[in-house]
């Protein structure tokens, strides 16, 4: 809860900032509040308790996905003051939604009742919106945020009709009388409806197959940072939020009751698979590499949608995936912002050469594919093998089967984007790198690395 | 109120409010002004505050309406900026119409 409180209080003070003059020092000292709220979470960690009439349930599953988002968060605020060089005077606004919208994040793996995650995420979309289509001069910028918020707000519409009917179903929004009651044999027959509508609506905001169309475009045309904070910390949170929503409200032994349970997992198996194998056939065909990152964001989702198979003891695969993941994609997208910094576009040809120009800015970034492609040493791979070791003991062998024919595809892809590095010869002459791409580069990957050789840290987190 | 609701029936609220929202859901996939397209979010989310308030008397419980309060105001927020990256657009293309939004593709 006060994880909650302290992170709207930065972001107020982020405003003040603006007031007071102190944009220069804006970026330090809010990564320094992140690091104090950081604290704050991981001595909530070990307190689970629920606050304000059972509004917020701080619980070891909230603590630890938020202690992840902050994370994420203190990356992408490191990366804005340099991204951000030519807007000085808009900085303090950028950086406060970009806290605002750790505010929603926060609240919607914390949530106890509907009233809350709604807020969540809408907070978090809404930020969006806005950093989507920041770059207003832009046309390609301003598209990409009408689409996000079109289809944004299509899926929230969705969410929100969904609680609706479980409202009506249930009588209350409360998460715990929600599951209660969702225990008993009669149902009125809007409690799946609302539940399906529900899961729609967040299966949108994942970007997995067959709600994805929105993801390339929106992901290409964005300025970059919002790209890496949509393929990082907006994935990772959606699936966080998916996963606990069915978690908590006892969906699974609502449904068996029903004998509804094999056409829910019939559909879950259909959406991974499609979401890895369209995500990946697609992606091995672009060139720009903001959209395939954006194709590959989307077979990441299905690889995490397979957590969902086996939902009673999937958490802490589920956080460790997410974390492996958002790091390779913090790294990767780091290089991406400094290799097309003064650029137009973002296709493969500009990293030609890159090995030449910037030795180790091609090493992060292939590490940070390889760690994707789940390649041993980096936290992917573990990731991968814990996550489809576990599936297999559910009894899904098929859609561990696909999963590996997909990571071998995979591989096609990021090789692509490497082979371009190490192979072809520069265009031109490398630009100066500021140390704070490098910082942020070489500590995601090495917390990558480090999770690799650890997985058991994370793993064992949730029990 | 109660007893209106008891007249009228639940179901027949449920069956308004799914038609308001099918109605909005036809409204953004089929509409091509950005203008009506935002109207027809509203209508979505309208038709789900309805029945969030019929809901509400039908359970004799105070939570659905301040439940609507809540999705008003995310609905007025949501709609501001939504506009806010329309006025962009006019200024950059000259035009609302969301079929000219196609220089992302691949």
């Amino acid at each position: 809860m006060n994880t909650l409180i302290a992170i709207t209080g930065l972001g107020v003070l982020c405003l003040l900032f603006e007031i007071l003059n102190f944009r220069k020092a804006i970026v330090p000292i809010t990564i320094i509040g992140l690091l104090a709220v950081l604290g704050i979470t991981f001595s909530e960690f070990n307190a689970p308790g629920s606050h304000y009439n059972n509004m917020i349930v701080v619980s070891k599953f909230s603590s630890a996905f938020s202690a992840l988002f902050i994370v994420l968060t203190i990356f992408l605020v490191a990366l804005a003051h340099d991204f951000y060089e030519d807007h000085k005077t808009k900085i303090s606004d950028f950086i406060a939604i970009k806290i605002f919208m750790l505010a929603g994040a926060v609240a919607m793996v914390s949530f106890g009742n509907l009233a809350m995650f709604f807020l969540g995420i809408e907070v978090l979309s809404i930020s969006l919106y806005i950093l989507a289509a920041s770059n207003r001069l832009n046309v390609k910028s301003n598209e990409a945020g009408m689409k996000y918020f079109l289809m944004g707000s299509f899926a929230s519409g969705i969410i929100l009709f969904g609680i609706c009917l479980i409202y009506g179903a249930m009588g209350s929004f409360d998460v715990i009388e929600i599951s209660e009651n969702s225990l008993s044999a009669e149902l009125p027959i809007w409690f799946p409806i609302g539940m399906i509508l529900m899961t729609i609506g967040m299966l949108f905001k994942v970007a997995a197959v067959p709600f994805h169309f929105w993801a390339p475009d929106v992901y290409e045309g964005s300025p970059t940072l919002t790209t890496t904070t949509m393929s990082t910390l907006v994935k990772v949170v959606a699936i966080a939020t998916l996963y606990k929503l069915i978690a908590e409200l006892n969906l699974i032994p609502s449904l068996e009751n029903q004998d509804l349970l094999g056409t829910f997992k019939t559909i879950v198996v259909i959406i991974t698979i499609a979401s890895m194998t369209v995500g990946n056939i697609m992606a091995l065909k672009q060139n720009n590499v903001k959209r395939m990152l954006a194709f590959s964001g989307i077979s990441h989702a299905g690889f995490m949608l397979m957590t969902l198979l086996s939902i009673s003891n999937s958490a802490g695969n589920l956080l460790y995936y997410a974390t492996a993941y958002s790091l390779a994609g913090i790294a990767a997208f780091t290089v991406i912002l400094y290799v097309c910094k003064n650029r137009d576009n973002e296709d493969i040809a500009n990293f030609n050469g890159l090995s030449k120009n910037n030795p180790l800015m091609a090493a992060v970034l292939t590490a940070a594919l390889l760690s994707m492609a789940g390649i041993p040493i980096f936290a992917g791979f573990f990731a991968k093998l814990v996550l489809f070791n576990q599936t297999i003991q559910a009894g899904y062998l098929v859609v561990v089967i696909a999963a590996v024919i997909n990571s071998i595809i995979s591989v096609g892809y990021y090789f692509k984007l490497i082979l371009a590095m190490y192979n072809k010869e520069p265009n031109e002459e490398a630009a100066k790198t500021q140390f704070v791409f490098y910082a942020v580069a070489i500590v995601a990957v090495l917390l990558n690395i480090i999770l690799g050789l650890f997985p058991s840290a994370v793993l064992d987190l949730l029990g | 109120m109660n007893n209106i609701l008891n007249q009228i029936g639940i179901e027949n609220y449920i069956f308004l409010s799914v038609i308001l929202f099918c109605i909005g859901v036809f409204g953004v996939l089929y509409r091509r002004n950005a203008i009506i397209v935002f109207m027809s979010i509203e209508i979505m989310l309208n038709a789900v505050n309805l029945l969030f308030v019929a809901f509400s008397t039908y359970h004799q419980d105070a939570q659905g309406q301040i439940f609507v309060f809540f999705s008003m105001a995310v609905a007025a927020a949501e709609v501001a900026v939504g506009l806010a990256i329309l006025v962009s657009i006019f200024r950059n293309l000259g035009t609302i119409d969301v079929g000219n939004l196609k220089n992302l593709k691949g």
